[in-house]
């Protein structure tokens, strides 16, 4: 089996203007979901409480609120979780009562409502461990960033660094925008994923840089356009095959994984896709436009590799 | 030709064994089982083995073995219910030991004399309490503060000079009334930097730092803590605090518990296996001290009350009927002096018999001595977290509730054993463990809880696996289709990888999670890559007419460095997610890391191997890569 029958020949680079309409455009819906439509944060990230409880039957949710609300938690946020056995109770942080307090009124209100309730998941987080996780999270994303910035320029040079760079912001923004624009939960796994994400697009960036720069070493002829371009075309199977391949076990885990890794999955889902479009237009194109040539690599340096395989 | 020389051969057989059985601990499963241990933490001695042997034939609970592990004795059942009838009988039968609930991994032996274990699993899968506390170090070193107050003013009244100290939020305030005591006074105060002296126990020379201001017109002194006695106030806070919490983990008999200090002033606790989170903070978090001082009878406590006023080295408090009580400034015996509460009956009365440590029994004892037929208090403190407003900022600050619980007379000269009476029968039975799990340096407050019920835990290993299982089916499904033989190699590759990380994660002893599982999952899906990379590379090379063996030799030659820099950079991003992240951030980071590194070795050096045993030593016509290439 083969994707395509011989090396494919599409112009790739003369529709990039078409590209970078579309990404402003997806970066323009993106932050503007954001800003006015915001993230539906988790507890990781706001603070409050979560609870998950399993009934033996399907649960009544408006019962269940209005048992909450008897015992002063009227601000109580619930909904299924997975089954219609399963209830979601979402707290938001409370100033005066103690989290113990809180968590443990509510365990007795479900228990007078049913029972049969049986405890499946809490979730406490303080207001200050949620600023700081929040902080933490903006801060891993922009060292990971720096780093990677610094080592494509120690491989590479500056152009393609900034290249991969803006590619990685643009999935990084792309992503969010997703996750606000249909309001899914924003947790800590919605983190990784995005920093996940960072690292599989940045690999796909490589990848095709990687060989735009061996062209740019033997191709002595037509210009670095015609060379991106074929860089492209080169690395396409390649591209397509591994974004599938890794597409497959996402939605294994999207399906199979439980709701715990739904969050996860889908980031990820988003985030290959948007990756694998980015390391082609968004990374080639911001190079193309800094006007990279192979006069600005130097010349090869030998690699010392023992043990090539 | 393409053949790889012996030691190399050999080198890829011998990982993939030697991984394979480090990873073999993992296929077993486990028992449901009982850990006994002493609550001491000797060695359980032959006796007690042959004593548990014996309690569950009495009861007739039949167990899988009994038989010691390390210093604690495991008992293996068939089933849950067993082992949780087990329990209760053991817990009423052993005296001076702790009955954990706990899985033991079903390791033959010869696997365990290696010294190999399975996985440890997450607190996700396996279920259990994950407690974050917060320690209010600023309330310690306050308190570490105040203990100058009561020194300093005994002093002044001893030398008969006329000053005062009192304590203010980061500082005490020594006033002098009368300017000629001015020199006496700062002597006393610059005594406390002497290493020697009593009121230094650390022994640092520069404990606190004392300014001179003006308060009320009248010369006085600022005595702050110095930075360095902060910090090593603090330090000890923690590390007093992580001892005491300990020790409450195990009154709750917990199996394989986690206590440890996160960053400057945390302290992470986690229980596998527990499911009553209530509980478990009921024992964790309580916060309940003893403070044994003499009542000062020489004043009037209602006339201090109405005043609001209480007389210079004294403290007014209140017992629980609302009457006030004048207590003395220091303390007889702190709660941590405390080594042993019981609760029982004494005359019919409900009573908590109580020991102290040689210090604490030396003062018992002198201040009985000096102060017989004189009225002596026990006053109970519960620390209370509150959230107040300060600069615009919420901030939590532990509030200190202090009761008198018991006022009277020294009948006898005591030192370390004496009981507490005047409670009621579930009072006396709620502070006896209360008390003797110990005292908190400094009060905590809980900032993060995460629990995850058993049967959470349960599902989420199961959907973790069936996920696991379902991608890498997919992929290598995939891979035969479109790769035929060289796809085979990468199937075995991956086989392979995946061994070696649990044969790592086995290794390490680093807890596999939910997210760490997904760390896998994600690995299966990218490891393939460089396999892709490297047999798109070799179609390349023979669509461009070179022979099948020079084809083979290019496309791992010309793939590796592409290969080497995507990965490495993909490790950054990993790098950078175990530095940052916690918990459940962590366990992805690792898997994704080791994932990636032994994915170099597999789908490198592994599928190399095998391609070349299999094309690598005779002349090839074609090669089984698939697609239209000759």
């Amino acid at each position: 089996m083969q994707l395509f029958a011989k090396i494919p020949d599409i112009d790739f680079m003369s529709r990039r203007r078409i590209a970078m309409f579309l990404s402003c455009v997806l970066i323009f819906f993106s932050l503007g979901s954001v800003g006015t439509r915001g993230l539906n944060l988790g507890v990781d990230f706001t603070g409050g409480m979560l609870l998950e409880v399993g009934y033996s039957g399907a649960a009544n949710l408006t019962d269940v609120r209005n048992a909450l609300a008897d015992a002063g938690y009227d601000i109580a946020l619930v909904q299924n979780f997975g089954s219609a056995n399963d209830v979601l109770i979402r707290l938001p942080p409370s100033g005066e009562e103690e989290a113990a307090v809180v968590r443990d009124r509510v365990l007795d209100t479900l228990r007078e409502y049913d029972s049969s309730v049986l405890l499946r998941r809490i979730e406490f987080v303080g207001p200050q461990v949620g600023e700081e996780l929040t902080e933490q999270g903006g801060l891993a994303m922009l060292f990971a960033l720096i780093l990677i910035f610094a080592y494509v320029m120690l491989r590479f040079n500056r152009k393609f660094a900034a290249g991969t760079i803006t590619a990685l912001v643009h999935d990084v923004i792309v992503v969010i925008g997703v996750f606000s624009f249909f309001g899914l939960n924003f947790d800590l796994s919605v983190l990784a994923a995005l920093l996940a994400t960072i690292g599989y697009s940045l690999n796909d960036t490589i990848v095709v840089f990687d060989r735009i720069r061996e062209n740019f070493r033997v191709i002595r002829r037509g210009t670095a356009e015609s060379i991106v371009n074929t860089s492209i075309n080169q690395m396409l199977a390649r591209t397509l095959i591994t974004s599938f391949t890794t597409l497959l076990v996402l939605s294994a885990l999207y399906i199979w994984g439980g709701q715990a890794v739904n969050g996860f999955a889908e980031a990820l889902i988003v985030g290959v896709i948007v990756g694998t479009y980015s390391s082609i237009y968004v990374a080639c194109t911001v190079a193309l436009a800094l006007k990279v040539s192979p006069a600005d690599l130097l010349p090869p340096k030998r690699q010392e590799i023992d043990d090539m395989p | 030709m393409n053949r790889y020389p012996l030691w190399k051969n050999l080198l890829v057989l011998g990982v993939v064994v030697f991984g394979t059985i480090l990873a073999l601990p993992n296929i077993f499963g486990d028992d449901p089982a009982l850990q006994v241990s002493r609550e001491d933490g000797q060695a359980v001695p032959e006796f007690t083995l042959s004593a548990i042997r014996s309690v569950l034939e009495e009861e007739n609970i039949g167990y899988i073995a009994a038989d010691f592990e390390e210093n604690a004795v495991l008992v293996r059942f068939d089933n849950v219910p067993m082992q949780l009838q087990a329990s209760g009988v053991l817990r009423e039968a052993l005296d001076f030991h702790i009955v954990a609930l706990t899985l033991a991994p079903r390791t033959p032996a010869w696997l365990r004399v290696m010294g190999l274990k399975p996985m440890s699993l997450g607190l996700d899968l396996r279920g259990g309490v994950h407690f974050l506390y917060q320690v209010d170090l600023e309330t310690a070193t306050q308190r570490y503060l105040g203990t100058y107050v009561a020194d300093l003013n005994t002093q002044f009244r001893e030398e008969r000079l006329r000053a005062r100290a009192t304590p203010e939020q980061t500082f005490i305030t020594v006033q002098v009334q009368r300017e000629e005591d001015r020199e006496a006074v700062a002597e006393i105060i610059g005594a406390l930097n002497n290493t020697t002296g009593i009121n230094n126990p650390l022994g640092q020379a520069d404990s606190v730092i004392i300014d001179e201001t003006i308060v009320e017109g009248q010369p006085s002194y600022e005595i702050r803590l110095s930075e360095s006695q902060i910090r090593a106030r603090q330090d000890f806070a923690i590390q007093q605090n992580t001892t005491t919490l300990r020790n409450r983990v195990n009154e709750l008999g917990v199996a394989e518990p986690i206590v440890q200090r996160q960053g400057v002033n945390r302290i992470v606790v986690q229980l596998p296996g527990v499911q009553d989170p209530a509980q478990a903070e009921r024992i964790l978090g309580a916060t309940a001290t003893l403070e044994i001082r003499l009542v000062d009878w020489e004043n009037d406590a209602f006339e201090a009350q109405r005043r609001n006023r209480p007389p210079l080295n004294s403290i007014l408090r209140e017992q629980r009927d609302g009457t006030p009580v004048l207590l003395r400034r220091e303390i007889v015996v702190s709660g941590d002096q405390l080594v042993d509460a019981t609760s029982g009956y004494s005359q019919g009365q409900p009573m908590v018999s109580i020991r102290l440590d040689a210090q604490g029994g030396q003062r018992m004892l002198e201040a009985t001595q000096a102060n017989l037929r004189r009225p002596m208090a026990v006053v109970y403190i519960e620390e209370k977290p509150e959230l107040v407003e300060r600069g615009g900022e919420q901030i939590l600050r532990t509030v200190r509730e202090e009761t008198v619980i018991n006022v009277a007379t020294i009948q006898g000269v005591f030192s370390s054993n004496f009981q507490i009476t005047g409670l009621s029968p579930f009072e006396a039975q709620d502070l006896a463990p209360l008390l003797r799990a110990g005292a908190l340096a400094a009060p905590i407050v809980k900032v993060e809880e995460r629990t995850i019920g058993p049967s959470l835990g349960q599902d989420n290993i199961e959907m973790g696996r069936n996920a696991v299982m379902i991608g890498f089916l997919l992929v290598v499904a995939f891979m035969l289709v479109y790769y035929r033989i060289f796809g085979l190699a990468a199937n075995l590759a991956l086989f392979a990888n995946l061994i070696l990380i649990v044969a790592l994660l086995s290794l390490l002893q680093a807890s596999l999670t939910l997210p760490g599982i997904a760390g896998i999952v994600l690995t299966v899906g990218m490891a393939v890559d460089a396999n892709v990379l490297i047999f798109e590379r070799i179609r390349e090379e023979l669509a461009n007419g070179n022979s099948p063996q020079a084809s083979i030799r290019a496309g791992y030659e010309k793939a590796f460095s592409t290969i080497a820099d995507a990965n490495v950079t993909t490790f950054i991003a990993a790098l950078v997610l175990f530095m940052f992240g916690t918990g459940p951030i962590k366990g992805f980071a690792i898997t994704l890391s080791l994932g990636i590194l032994t994915s170099m070795f597999t789908a490198i050096i592994g599928t190399r191997a095998i391609i070349n045993l299999i094309y690598g030593s005779r002349q090839v016509e074609r090669l089984a890569i698939g697609g239209g290439t000759p």
